[in-house]
């Protein structure tokens, strides 16, 4: 193979890059990426780096949550293409089209272009964020320094319960809105999810559920709008949150599908992430709520894998931090054999930090496995959180913890091992 | 020096968190004692809660592991060390040592 190109510049992207490396691709590697930035971190976009000091500079910040230094970049001797989107992939002679016009033509190409967070329908509002990227991080920032807010986070999951912790720490009056009777219960389960609802009101944040949102009204124009806008953002076109606020109408209230309506002077829309996947239609490769693979992230055509929160591997689409850094290495593996030699499937992980609390949870989960507390109580979360396991036919599916990561560690290494006997009975 | 704990309470393959400025983890690796910044140099967790295997401590997080000898990651997600302290047992009781450049930003690694 002599030519790679890694579209998307973020994680899974950087981390196949370093696999090519490390598995003894010496050929051309080139990686695009829509954002004019290098490389960097979204976790913290929800957590320190909304709640840090307001004033740090801008090359600080992105510092701080930087994936990679120069010094590495100049030994993956790979080509950055960054601030540029790839229009189209043309199978037939695997050439990247970037927007721009220009053509990369590979011999390989690694699908990592992650996903977007979900809108609401309706006309732009000053005031109304999404958070995905380190530009919706910053324009959030900024209105939040602006002094005491009314804030409006639609959707419980993590991100939309991440980012009301932040608010909270930053002095602002916040409401979760959640349209389901219960936020994470499809991942949780109705238990844990409960603990996970209460950490709001023991927070300082109002959680209200089973309440739809109708739509966003707004009203005049923002006070002070423009002057929290990112630069750099401008390539969003008419995306809300972060067009340039210039003379918008801000959003003034979030009204629900049952009539009612709450004041907002700033809402966070939390309501999950799409795929990337436009790029690709007309390309032949399947897409189904992301790019299909098999096991071993390889798609349709050999010389094509994806990777990330792009690719549903083995019928699942993980959008986790962990699925994202260790599904490159058998990626990229099975792009230089060919074929597919190895899968990827790691045990599902991920972590949260709201309130002040850390959660983890790690495993396979599903409906029906009971619950069992084997380290501390969910009711005195203060006094050493709790670790709990769930349960089918006796055997250990999937752990939960809060604040419990040395005993949580132990478990989730445990289901690891368990996993790979599984795996090796199976072959 | 910073005294810990007993040696005789810190048995092979425990740790214990010392609540300094920043704070230091002390390990006992099959009887060899070692101490580390606590916090790992990726983001924010305790290596005192890490998963210790020989001289390696595995972090609970994202599961960087470094090498307790020299502070160094052996892999990512971590990509800076974490400094190394001195640690001492006299009369059956652990004491650290702190590297002296804790205020300074440069290449922590005394020991
Ligand atoms: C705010 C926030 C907090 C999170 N917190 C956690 C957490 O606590 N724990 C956890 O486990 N996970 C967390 N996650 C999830 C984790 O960050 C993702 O799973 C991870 O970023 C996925 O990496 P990726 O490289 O697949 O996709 P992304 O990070 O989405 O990167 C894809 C990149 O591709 C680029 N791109 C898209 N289309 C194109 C195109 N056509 N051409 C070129 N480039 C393109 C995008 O601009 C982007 O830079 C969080 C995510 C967010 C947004
Ligand atoms: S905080 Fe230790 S590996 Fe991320």
């Amino acid at each position: 193979m002599r030519a790679v190109t890694v579209v998307g510049a973020s994680l899974a992207g950087l981390y196949a890059a370093r696999e090519l490396r490390a598995q003894g691709f010496a050929g051309r590697l080139t990686v695009v990426g829509a954002e004019p930035h290098q490389p960097y971190d979204r976790p913290p976009l929800s957590k320190d780096f909304l709640t840090g000091a307001g004033d740090e500079d801008r090359a600080a910040q992105v510092d701080r949550i930087a994936l990679t230094d120069p010094e590495e970049l100049a030994e993956l001797r790979a080509e950055w293409i960054l601030g540029a989107r790839a229009r189209a992939l043309d199978v037939r002679d695997r050439t990247v089209v970037l927007d721009d016009g220009r053509t990369l033509a590979s011999d390989g190409v690694v699908v990592a272009t992650g996903a977007s967070a979900r809108r609401l329908p309706g006309p732009p509002l000053a005031g109304v964020h999404t958070l995905r990227d380190l530009d919706d991080a910053r324009a959030l920032r900024a209105e939040l320094t602006r002094g005491p807010r009314r804030v409006v986070v639609i959707g419980g999951g993590f991100i939309g319960a991440e980012t009301a912790s932040s608010c909270v720490a930053l002095g602002h009056d916040v409401t979760v809105v959640e349209a389901a009777p219960l936020p994470l219960a499809a991942q949780l389960g109705t238990e844990l999810a409960l603990v996970c609802a209460g950490l709001h009101e023991r927070g300082g944040a109002r959680l209200l559920t089973g309440v739809g949102v109708a739509r966003l009204r707004g009203g005049g124009v923002a006070a002070g709008a423009g002057a929290g806008a990112g630069a750099g953002a401008g390539a969003g076109g008419a995306d809300w949150g972060r067009a340039g606020a210039e003379a918008l109408p801000a959003v003034r209230s979030v009204e629900f599908a049952d009539g009612r309506s709450l004041a907002a002077d700033v809402v966070v829309v939390g309501i999950g992430a799409t795929p990337n996947t436009g790029w690709l239609a007309g390309s032949s490769l399947a897409v189904a709520d992301g790019v299909l693979c098999d096991d071993g992230c390889a798609t349709a055509l050999p010389q094509v894998v994806a990777v990330g929160d792009v690719a549903r591997v083995g019928g699942v689409r993980a959008e986790h931090w962990t699925s994202a850094t260790e599904q490159p290495r058998v990626a990229v593996r099975n792009l230089l054999a060919g074929r597919t030699v190895e899968a990827a499937r790691p045990l599902p992980y991920f972590w949260s930090d709201q309130y002040g609390s850390r959660i983890q949870f790690a495993g396979r989960r599903e409906d029906g496995d009971t619950v069992r507390i084997l380290e501390g109580s969910p009711e005195v979360l203060d006094e050493g959180g709790f670790l709990a396991v769930y349960e089918r036919e006796g055997r250990t599916t999937a752990a939960f913890a809060v604040g419990r990561a040395r005993p949580f560690m132990k478990v989730r290494r445990e289901l690891a091992a368990q996993e790979s006997r599984a795996k090796e009975t199976v072959v | 020096m910073i005294p810990v704990c007993r040696l005789a309470d810190l048995p092979a393959g425990e740790s214990v968190r010392l609540d300094t400025t920043p704070p230091v983890a002390v390990f006992n690796a099959d009887g060899e004692l070692f101490a580390v910044d606590d916090t790992c140099s990726h983001q924010d967790a305790s290596l005192s809660e890490g998963w210790l295997e020989g001289c390696l401590v595995e972090c609970p997080l994202h599961a960087a592991s470094f090498d307790l000898r020299t502070g160094r990651p052996t892999c990512l997600p971590a990509r800076k060390p974490v400094r190394t302290h001195e640690v001492h047992v006299a009369d059956g009781m652990i004491h650290v040592r702190l590297a002296a450049d804790v205020a300074a930003t440069g290449e922590g690694s005394a020991a």
